[in-house]
């Protein structure tokens, strides 16, 4: 028998190909299914752990005859993933509930049960690559498929997640991965890509949170930096920087969410041009090599899953708070989020947004 | 890797001379048993021969057969034929079914509650899983219009008195149903002497095919159809007869039968041996359901400290197939009603354990189990010890 992985699958065709790659290479694969939390919308067609979703990723399990197991996993991604979530939300955050899930219940539970089980690895559909240096350090590298690339979310992970991790699809491009999909005959060959979060159903996320918030939200001042009152608001958790949507109309020209002020539960509104900012400071840092090359350098970095990278510089200061500072400002970098930092298609590391500043 | 079964009361195999009998029916003798000419009449022919066989098996003359898909299917023809029939000749309402049904008892007089009217309610069980007869004497009245006891319960393996159960409904003139799909392999039931009024059992339990089963009703009971149509099986069950199955279902029943009682003398020898070991050798165990009234081939268990699920999953990587009790497959880790039931607090159901036992076990089998489970108990507590710890 070949070396032992155990394969988050989803029931989708990325995690199936991944599995089906694996056994192609001659790993010892086990198949497993993370049951997250999904609240009240377990019919939610998108999100994984549905009884369809389940017996599709069992499908290819039979297919390829390894073993295929769920593993309850819904305390933890309460607490861990959703719960955070929402607290999040409330203090003014914009959270990014898959890189903690990475880090706590990918990495964290399934990680552990692979361990227990005698797994060297566990292996996953997203697109990242590892690539392992003659020191023994593990790099971790934007996926070949830039567009599909999510080395964003996968940021948080230790050099032990990383040197117990396979990634099949690094090195494919989603096109290559649906073809080896028909190739293979998988059922899951044409079945659509997840969109959303996989919790909050189709609802989406502020319906989601009224649903579930624990606090109900105040309703509050909107102003200007200036400190001038501009309107009210039923609650910061229903607004996020950048937001132009829902910022009273009939203030003659657009206006954008500044800055979510928690502490007086305020909005702070301005124009477009005062939507920039150049600073930020980052929290909770995690260096990919597992220590800071150097106190302060130059890089990229990605504030958005979704965002082109900016050129930076960056420092440590005190409390492992590290200071980006970007060429150009930028318009949506959220307290809550993730600032990733590149160095190329290396990520060096990356830190949760806790505010950011203007220069 | 070598793998041992120990979940027959999921499934069993089919045996060989089982699938020799059905083979000619799905060929050469192929023809629907509803059609006038030669081909039809052969088919009939073995449909019912295949009735009166099983009448035999199950002294049950005074009795209709109807041929179904298994033994869900005969459990909501049964509650649902004879509940809506019998409410439009008394008026009576309410269904009475013990709270350690299968759910496809369970669930359907649920639905008969929600949407045609009926009131369901649940009898006790005691802390052994038996129903408690004294407080279905107190519960009988004009208002009840049936009565559904499990026979033999597939998580605890506990046997219900059924035949003082059906003697009690009979006494106020109420109709009374079991579910013996797990009983079925292990009993020899005598309709006769049992006297319910409908039994529902599925062939693939006693090594038969799956996907068909049966509904003894006993003459001149009422039953509404489920299933319209051509009017097979006397008008209550509509669908071409499927022919290899019944013969299937009705060669492997009577192959069951003839060793019945020397197979139960050795399934019990391995079952009891099984229990007293694992609750010696495995602290914080307890066995579920009734020690000495249980099915032949059934030990049950809940132990303190670990996730079922994680210990299905363990076992099957060791290569033992066992089961949790239910089907749990999905990995959804609710406390089983029927364990709530019987008084186990809801973090002691969550480590549940059922290991049946079929033809092919042997005592070797057992041995390495019982070498094995000590081990992997410990592991997974120590396991979620740590965790909890964290």
């Amino acid at each position: 028998m070949g070396t032992k992985v155990v394969v988050a699958m989803s029931g989708g065709v990325d995690s199936s190909v991944a599995a089906a790659l694996l056994v192609d290479q001659g790993y010892d694969v086990t198949g497993m299914m993370l049951k997250m939390w999904v609240g009240d919308c377990e019919q939610a067609d998108n999100a994984c752990c549905t009884p369809e979703s389940i017996a599709q990723a069992r499908e290819v399990a039979n297919q390829f005859h390894f073993p295929f197991y769920v593993i309850d996993v819904k305390e933890s991604f309460k607490t861990n993933v959703v719960d955070q979530f929402i607290e999040a939300y409330q203090n003014g955050l914009t959270p990014n509930p898959c890189f903690h899930c990475n880090r706590t219940i990918k990495w964290g539970e399934l990680l552990d049960k692979a361990t227990k089980m005698g797994a060297n690895f566990i292996a996953t559909g997203h697109y990242a690559q590892i690539l392992r240096d003659e020191s023994g350090l593990s790099h971790l590298v934007k996926g070949v498929d830039e567009k599909k690339d999510q080395t964003y979310a996968l940021s948080g992970l230790t050099q032990n997640q990383l040197q117990h991790t396979i990634f099949p699809l690094g090195g494919l491009r989603k096109s290559e991965v649906r073809e080896l999909a028909r190739k293979y005959s998988l059922n899951v060959s044409e079945k659509e890509d997840s969109q959303d979060l996989c919790f909050v159903g189709a609802q989406g996320y502020r319906g989601f949170l009224k649903q579930y918030r624990t606090i109900q939200p105040k309703p509050g001042l909107i102003k200007k930096k200036n400190g001038e009152i501009m309107g009210e608001h039923q609650g910061l958790d229903q607004f996020t920087i950048g937001q132009r949507k829902g910022i009273g109309s009939g203030l003659g020209v657009p206006y954008y969410v500044i800055s979510l002020d928690s502490e007086n539960n305020e909005v702070i509104i301005g124009l477009q041009e005062e939507l920039g900012q150049n600073i930020i400071l980052t929290k909770s840092f995690n260096w990919i090599s597992g220590k800071p090359e150097c106190l302060s350098g130059t890089a990229e970095v990605k504030i958005r899953y979704k965002a082109v990278p900016v050129s930076c510089r960056f420092e440590s200061l005190e409390n492992g708070i590290i200071k980006i500072i970007m060429d150009k400002t930028v318009r949506d970098a959220t307290p809550g989020q993730i600032a990733v930092l590149y160095n190329g298609d290396e990520v060096l590391g990356s830190g949760i947004i806790q505010s950011t500043m203007r220069e | 890797m070598d793998r041992i079964y120990l979940d027959y009361a999921a499934t069993t195999p089919v045996a060989q001379s089982v699938i020799e009998a059905m083979l000619p029916y799905f060929g050469t003798e192929f023809g629907n048993p509803s059609s006038a000419h030669y081909y039809g009449q052969l088919a009939e022919g073995a449909i019912e021969q295949s009735r009166r066989d099983i009448k035999k098996v199950f002294n049950a003359d005074d009795y209709d057969v109807i041929f179904t898909s298994g033994g869900s299917e005969s459990d909501n023809l049964a509650l649902r034929g004879a509940a809506l029939e019998q409410r439009k000749r008394n008026g009576a309402t309410k269904i009475l079914i013990s709270s350690v049904e299968h759910d496809a008892v369970g669930h359907t007089a649920a639905q008969l509650q929600q949407k045609s009217g009926f009131i369901s309610v649940k009898l006790r069980v005691a802390k052994n899983g038996i129903v408690d007869l004294s407080q279905l004497k107190e519960q009988l009245n004009k208002q009840v219009v049936l009565v559904s006891i499990i026979y033999g319960n597939n998580e605890v393996g506990s046997i219900n008195p059924i035949k003082e159960a059906a003697k009690l409904c009979h006494e106020h003139g109420i109709l009374f149903h079991t579910d013996a799909v797990q009983a079925a392999a292990h009993l020899k039931i005598d309709l006769s002497d049992l006297d319910v009024d409908y039994l529902s059992i599925s062939a693939h339990k006693f090594y038969g095919p799956k996907g068909v089963g049966a509904l003894f009703k006993k003459k001149f009971l009422p039953l509404l159809p489920q299933i319209t149509g051509g009017g097979q099986e006397s008008g209550f069950r509509a669908g071409t007869s499927n022919v290899p199955l019944i013969v299937g279902m009705v060669k492997a029943l009577e192959i069951n039968n003839e060793s019945i009682n020397a197979e139960n003398s050795r399934l019990i020898a391995l079952r009891d041996k099984l229990i007293t070991n694992v609750l010696r050798t495995i602290p914080e165990s307890q066995l579920t359901g009734h020690i000495k009234d249980r099915l032949s081939n059934h030990a049950s268990f809940v132990f303190d400290g670990l996730s079922g699920n994680d210990l299905l999953i363990a076992l099957d990587m060791a290569g033992y197939a066992v089961s949790s009790g239910s089907a749990c497959k999905v990995g959804n880790p609710k406390p089983s009603e029927v364990l709530l039931a019987l008084g186990i607090k809801p973090s002691l159901a969550l480590g549940s354990l059922r290991v049946t036992l079929g033809k092919s076990t042997s005592e070797n089998d057992l041995d390495k189990l019982l070498t094995d489970l000590p081990e992997v108990v410990k592991n997974l507590r120590k396991e979620k010890q740590l965790k909890n710890g964290n």
